[in-house]
């Protein structure tokens, strides 16, 4: 029974690695972007919402409707302004650009905040739990964290699958050159790209925020979290990106049900086993 | 009558090599004439070069864009304070040590890491080096989270005087970035260094040619590996404590030394010394302004990346033809003697 708990906290836990990763498998799935900011990003979300639940007295959720929009925006411009001119030349520049964008954030909220650590204040909700037959108890706020999770996979399918910005969206990561030439606008294209992963990296960022502590410098393994869970599910699969969070999850909170410390070791060696094992993950879907 | 010759130096390298014999000199004499302040600086400009000339030979010249060199750092400065502080090995030996340690520990992993490519391959070694992080903060022989600390013994050992030891860490480090450095440039002038160029150039091209491509970067990847152990082990000489945040920052160890290659012009034995120089400056100059020159050193090297992605070296080349450390071959017209009549 134990064991099942175990399991089963493992498998929420992987519900917000899962959302971390969303915005990433988009990016790297529609136009090859390794984006090394992610994770910064992550964190610069969780920042924008605490500045405006402090201004404005509204609780973190709701802090959702500014903090959403305002990281649509800055992902839009900045894969119109900055980033779509690495894309054409290999893998160096897209990953350097994205370091320095990286760098400037992380010291950027040094300056700003301090090394201080915060936390979103949600109320009730992050304590609250349910029993289960078996003294199982599930916490509510992590339950929730997947249910989000998975709608927002089932709403990114929707999106895919189901219009025309979708199957454009597809095109591209088929072959950018040939959608061009069917008449899309590929850089504008990947600038909705980028805005659309950014409104998933927001609320990825807000939920982690009321669970977590964090500080300027939490980002890089929020990122490497977000890119195991990708390559363990496979480059381009959504729900493959879901198991990959939730095998993720589950490693660790075996590894630390065996000793506490060993948590995020658990889950790098479990990542690493799977790609020696797997290079391409579990349901690979678009090649790289 | 003119025939053709291969050249490897041209007149301004020439020229540079003859000037940088007392350029050399300087350096070491240094300890006779210089400021301590001043010599610490520049023991850290020299293993930052030796670094970032790692770094290039791996993501410049064999295609191998790694991000978690930090790794073998870690492992080189860890390997010397368990060997002294534990093993209670003579501490030049155990420094010594630290290269074949990192280059044998760089086998394995490079197993692991050589199966995925780009991208994945970058995230990997950031991965593995976090699995050293994480696993030194676990064993408590290495002092766990908090780390370890060289015992006044072992310091004794190299000097019981500060300012000798001073001294001797001082000319340990120039003298050893300076072989790194003889190292990355003599591997590229040899032959692996024309097939490294090769790889640079075109990866498929020059495996079609016969270069053996995998072979090529598995060497380079163990040398760099061994080379940046053993400036890791010479770095936390210096700073006398090891922690596992320190030990394997990527920040420190990694980032910092990518930007600088790149804003230098990767690719190019020059663009690293440029780029060195290019963060040492900015860091001395907003030293009052916490963090502002990482944010500038980030902004300048997205710059770079996006206007003149071969760095400011490769801008110099493009203009001047100019070549201060050549690695590659050039041909050159000789007239020859005319032929003496019967």
């Amino acid at each position: 029974m134990e064991w099942l708990n175990t399991i089963i906290q493992g498998m929420l836990l992987g519900g917000i690695y899962a959302l971390f990763a969303i915005g990433l498998s988009l990016s790297f799935g529609i136009m090859r972007l390794v984006n090394i900011a992610h994770g910064d990003f992550i964190v610069l979300s969780a920042y924008v919402s605490l500045v405006v639940s402090q201004g404005t007295g509204l609780d973190p959720f709701s802090t959702l409707i500014i903090v959403v929009p305002a990281m649509f925006v800055l992902g839009y411009v900045m894969q119109r302004g900055l980033l779509n001119a690495t894309l054409s030349g290999g893998l160096l520049p897209p990953l350097l650009v994205t370091f320095g964008i990286s760098v400037i954030i992380q010291n950027g909220l040094l300056q700003g905040f301090g090394a201080y650590t915060h936390r979103l204040q949600e109320g009730a909700i992050e304590t609250a739990s349910v029993r289960l037959p078996g003294g199982i108890s599930i916490g509510v706020y992590p339950l929730l964290v997947f249910a989000v999770a998975i709608l927002s996979i089932g709403g990114l399918q929707v999106l895919f699958y189901s219009t025309r910005l979708g199957r454009a969206f597809r095109a591209v990561s088929d072959d950018a050159d040939t959608a061009e030439l069917m008449g899309i606008d590929n850089r504008k294209l990947y600038a909705v790209a980028l805005g659309i992963a950014m409104i998933f990296t927001a609320i990825a960022g807000v939920l982690f925020a009321i669970r977590t502590n964090f500080d300027p410098a939490a980002g890089p393994i929020r990122l490497i979290l977000a890119f195991e869970a990708v390559i363990i599910g496979g480059l381009g699969s959504m729900w493959g990106t879901l198991v990959g969070g939730v095998i993720l999850g589950v490693a660790q909170a075996v590894g630390a049900a065996l000793n506490p410390t060993w948590q995020i070791l658990a889950g790098h060696i479990a990542f690493l086993i799977i790609l020696i094992v797997r290079p391409s993950g579990l349901f690979p879907r678009t090649r790289d | 009558m003119e025939t053709v010759r291969v050249e490897r130096g041209t007149k301004v390298s020439r020229i540079f090599a003859i000037l940088a014999v007392p350029a050399v000199f300087a350096l070491l004499t240094m300890p006779l004439w210089g400021d301590p302040g001043d010599m610490r600086l520049i023991a850290e400009m020299a293993y930052y070069v030796a670094l970032a000339q790692l770094w290039n030979l791996l993501a410049g010249y064999a295609g191998l864009v790694s991000v978690g060199q930090q790794a073998y750092v870690g492992l080189g400065g860890y390997a010397l304070f368990y060997l002294t502080g534990v093993w209670n090995m003579n501490v030049y030996l155990a420094l010594l040590l630290a290269a074949p340690f990192a280059g044998l520990i760089s086998i394995p992993v490079s197993f692991a890491v050589f199966r995925l490519r780009g991208a994945y391959f970058a995230v990997g070694t950031w991965v593995v080096s976090e699995v050293f992080a994480l696993s030194a903060s676990l064993i408590s022989v290495l002092g766990g989270g908090s780390g370890l600390s060289l015992t006044p013994a072992i310091l004794r050992e190299i000097s019981p005087d500060r300012s000798t030891r001073d001294t001797v860490l001082y000319l340990m480090t120039i003298s050893i970035s300076l072989l790194v450095v003889a190292v990355v440039y003599l591997l590229l002038r040899s032959r692996h260094g024309l097939a490294l160029t090769a790889i640079r150039d075109s990866e498929p091209a020059s495996a079609s040619l016969g270069v053996n491509t995998f072979r090529t970067k598995f060497i380079v990847y163990i040398v760099t590996a061994a080379c940046t152990g053993l400036i890791g082990g010479l770095i936390f000489l210096q700073k006398l404590r090891i922690s596992p945040e320190a030990g394997f920052s990527i920040n420190d160890w990694t980032v910092v030394v990518i930007f600088m290659v790149v804003i230098g012009g990767i690719g190019t034995i020059e663009g690293p010394f440029i780029g060195m120089m290019i963060f040492i400056f900015l860091r001395e100059l907003f030293a009052d302004y916490g963090t502002i020159y990482l944010m500038m050193m980030g902004a300048i090297a997205i710059a770079v990346m996006l206007k003149a992605p071969m760095g400011l070296w490769g801008w110099i080349i493009q203009r001047y033809d100019l070549q201060l450390f050549p690695v590659g071959r050039r041909l050159a017209l000789v007239p020859t003697e005319p032929a003496s009549q019967p």
